[in-house]
């Protein structure tokens, strides 16, 4: 029962990562794809009736983590407690930016938005990649299950550690790169004329960058957690969710050399989905990892929820999970074809 | 100030009382606009569509502002509230995780298309789109209340081997008394807030001489409404929940009345200072034997004082308790009042030519608003000096590893973020109210 949760936990937050990451991407990138107003609100039409509902599905693994891992959960946001108040910040000003920029025509108006959609987008990808990089590098945890852990120490990734170091960083600008690149993928997919060929142009550029940064990623990792590389060698799944990831790759690159659009995004997708799954299949069942003499890691079964319950949870989820599923469906279908440049946001 | 303790619940109080401000109006408005959609599908309901779509407006940048001030509650469990959610996460992540899964995709997924897409949809496809949102956020009002019900009359669960709760029974837990009870008295209490908030805007372009036509459709159907939903906050929902804390939580009880002797025939206090030091109520106007009818139906019930609880057992803000209590009781009742004499020129015709009544209309729709307020103060500080009712204590409830000079930072940081946000937010409402709502046709050529 804790597996199932552990992967519906994971699928979850992939979700999050690749649904919100092409608004994300769109976010970052707007300024330099979209000049004028018009293709600004080119942009904000593509992702307009698509982010909010993708924000959603942070909330939603957020509640996944919650019923299915308490202990883990109240550890691990407590212990992160100053950068997640930074990315709820964040979140708040660039839903605010979204949202509230087109209520009034006003160049000053809109451009101090746009500012804070941009700035708000790309901190964004960096906290949740820093994150995740704190979570592949370990945290310091106590022996009764609690840390806290500064902004930043000294940078070296060794105890004392802090949530910012040469290698969470490096997560982080791989993941703001690696979304821009999404972003751009997307808003290649759904806008026309300029906004469109620059978002191609930046897309490919951004992605060879990724391609770049992996394996610096890859080995970097194992230089953090000695027991990452022996992990995925000796997973067979994850071997396979690495080859979705290098598969999506490619994907994207034939898709961009080819002109077709959709493929190329999908092919971001599937880069994402197996990259984020191939990690979480290399370090369960640990979900945080414990650094230091005495700290003991919490695991999926250590800070588990009760699996009674969660096997209640998980009655409940067979039925909303569809619900939620098909709402997407309508909203693709509704918003299907290019995004015009229209009244979003206008009053 | 160095204690963390009462910094989590002085950030969590605040975060959560500026955010509801605005779900407690979406939430009332949905319906209301659900409403107004429904007339404007009759022939010639044109104008009730037209009505519509301005509420809509409104709605959007209420509903915008709820959603960027919601999503720091969620994440407060985890942040602040650490013990708390590794105490009671097996029991209260299931309704916080079904919000997500049913409410919230529900609610953002129609959001863009009922504000931008009306032409897109055209008009049973609109309607069905504000019905998603009135469904999504009473769905969400729901999960959030049966959590809260958990932490005010814990049942369904049990204590684990390890000392953490566990549920035991999901539909005990998610169908418990409190939550029906508490849930119907605050949605009521949102209709209430948005039909203030609807029959004000009618009575304020009535007052100005301007977009007549609309405003008779707002004071219409904010008076009706308004009307109703004040009379159904009191009766039967206030009264149940008051039964149900007298009987569940008689400390919390004594506390909103000021109320330090036990006995029969207990009086209501309609005003007066509760002297917590030397135990009785000071300066009180008080009717007799009412309490013990509101209480227990009986006029010679005995209604248990505070001396009769250890001290270490009452609410640990008896003043506030006390004052919240009764603002929001005597507010509601002169809520009613309002209601009840607008509806009656109203149904006389005579609404729109009373100068007064438009007055008193246009002035009192922050009342409403305080009262729910109130009323939630009333239910949290009741509830203290528990997180969870005889089981947690909010000193406990804390997470260990984050100091009160952390807590203070974002405190601090988010008060400065959220006052901009409130200057912005009215800023935009006042836009919307000069601009008036306006027909089809004239909606087309400002989007061109």
């Amino acid at each position: 029962m804790l597996e199932i949760w552990y992967a519906i936990a994971v699928f979850m937050l992939t979700a999050y990562v690749v649904l919100d990451g092409f608004d994300f991407g769109a976010g970052a990138l707007h300024l330099l794809v979209a000049r004028s107003d018009a293709e600004r609100r080119e942009v904000l039409a593509a992702i307009g009736p698509f982010w909010d509902g993708n924000e959603v599905w942070l909330l939603a693994a957020g509640g996944a983590l919650f019923v299915g891992f308490p202990r883990v959960l109240a550890s691990g946001i407590s212990g992160f407690y100053f950068a997640i108040f930074m990315v709820l910040w964040c979140i708040l000003l660039r839903g605010i930016a979204i949202e509230f920029r087109s209520h009034v025509k006003d160049a000053i108006w809109r451009a101090t938005w746009d500012f804070f959609f941009c700035v708000a987008s790309v901190l964004l990808p960096v906290f949740f990649g820093a994150a995740l990089g704190n979570l592949l590098r370990g945290v310091p945890l106590q022996a009764d299950g609690w840390f806290a852990l500064a902004l930043f120490t000294d940078f070296t990734a060794r105890n004392p550690v802090g949530i910012l170091d040469w290698y969470t960083v490096l997560v982080g600008v791989f993941a703001l790169t690696a979304l821009a690149g999404h972003g751009a993928l997307f808003l290649n997919w759904k806008t026309q004329g300029p906004v469109q060929e620059r978002s191609r142009a930046a897309a490919r550029k951004l992605y060879v960058a990724v391609g770049v940064l992996w394996p610096v990623l890859t080995v970097a990792t194992q230089w953090v957690d000695r027991g990452f590389l022996p992990a995925l060698a000796s997973r067979p799944l994850a071997w396979l969710l690495a080859g979705v990831a290098l598969a999506g790759l490619v994907a994207v690159f034939v898709g961009l050399a080819g002109g077709r659009e959709l493929p190329a995004f999908l092919g971001s997708c599937a880069f994402l989905t197996g990259l984020s799954w191939a990690t979480a299949a290399c370090v369960f069942p640990t979900m945080l990892r414990a650094i230091g003499p005495e700290g003991v890691s919490l695991t999926a079964y250590s800070g588990g929820g009760d699996p009674r319950g969660l096997g209640t949870a998980l009655v409940w989820f067979c039925v909303g999970f569809p619900l939620a599923i098909l709402y997407f469906v309508i909203v693709f279908r509704l918003h299907r074809g290019k995004a015009v440049s229209g009244a979003y946001g206008e009053s | 100030m160095g204690d963390p303790a009462f910094l989590h619940r002085l950030q969590f109080a605040f975060t959560i009382i500026y955010h509801y401000l605005f779900p407690v109006l979406t939430m009332g408005l949905a319906l209301l606009v659900v409403i107004m959609k429904l007339l404007g599908l009759r022939p010639g309901g044109e104008a009730w569509n037209d009505a519509a779509r301005f509420w809509i407006r409104i709605f959007g940048i209420n509903f915008a502002v709820g959603v960027v001030t919601g999503i720091p509650m969620e994440f407060q469990f985890g942040t602040n509230w650490a013990r708390f959610s590794s105490y009671a996460g097996n029991v209260v992540g299931h309704t916080l995780a079904m919000e997500g899964l049913f409410a919230f995709f529900l609610e953002s997924s129609f959001l863009s298309l009922l504000i931008y897409g009306e032409k897109r949809l055209g008009r049973v496809g609109h309607t069905l789109a504000a019905f998603a949102l009135f469904a999504g956020s009473w769905l969400s009002g729901y999960f959030i209340i049966a959590t809260n019900a958990f932490m005010q009359h814990p049942v369904g669960h049990a204590v684990a081997e390890n000392g953490t709760l566990r549920l035991v029974d999901f539909f005990a837990f998610v169908l418990s008394p409190w939550a029906l009870a508490q849930y119907a008295h605050n949605m009521m209490s949102s209709v209430v807030t948005a039909s203030f908030v609807v029959a004000a805007l009618g009575a304020f372009y009535t007052l100005e001489g301007r977009h007549l036509e609309p405003a008779r459709l707002f004071l219409r159907l904010g008076t009706a409404a308004g009307l109703v939903s004040a009379v159904l906050v009191a009766f039967p929902t206030g009264d149940v929940q008051a039964k149900l804390v007298a009987r569940y939580q008689p400390v919390a009880l004594a506390a909103m009345e000021g109320r330090f002797e036990s006995g029969p025939q207990a009086e209501m206090t309609i005003i007066g200072q509760p002297n917590v030091r030397e135990r009785k109520l000071d300066n009180p106007i008080q009717v007799p034997g009412v309490l013990s009818v509101l209480a227990y139906g009986h006029f010679y019930s005995n209604v248990r004082g505070l001396n009769e609880f250890p001290e270490a057992d009452w609410p640990d803000n008896v003043e506030l308790l006390y004052y919240s209590y009764h603002i929001m009781v005597g507010l509601g009742t002169i809520l009613i009042a309002i209601m009840g004499i607008a509806s009656l020129l109203a149904w006389l015709g005579r609404l729109e030519k009373s100068w007064i009544m438009l007055w008193v209309l246009m002035l009192a729709f922050p009342f409403p608003y305080i009262a729910v307020i109130a009323g939630w103060m009333s239910a949290e500080l009741g509830r203290q000096p528990w997180l969870v009712y005889g089981l947690m204590r909010t000193v406990d409830g804390g997470s260990p590893s984050v100091h009160s000079g952390t807590v203070l930072f974002t405190l601090l940081g988010t008060c400065g973020l959220y006052a901009v946000l409130g200057v912005l937010f009215l800023f935009l409402i006042f836009r919307e109210i000069e601009h008036g709502p306006r027909p089809h046709a004239a909606e087309d050529a400002a989007h061109a």
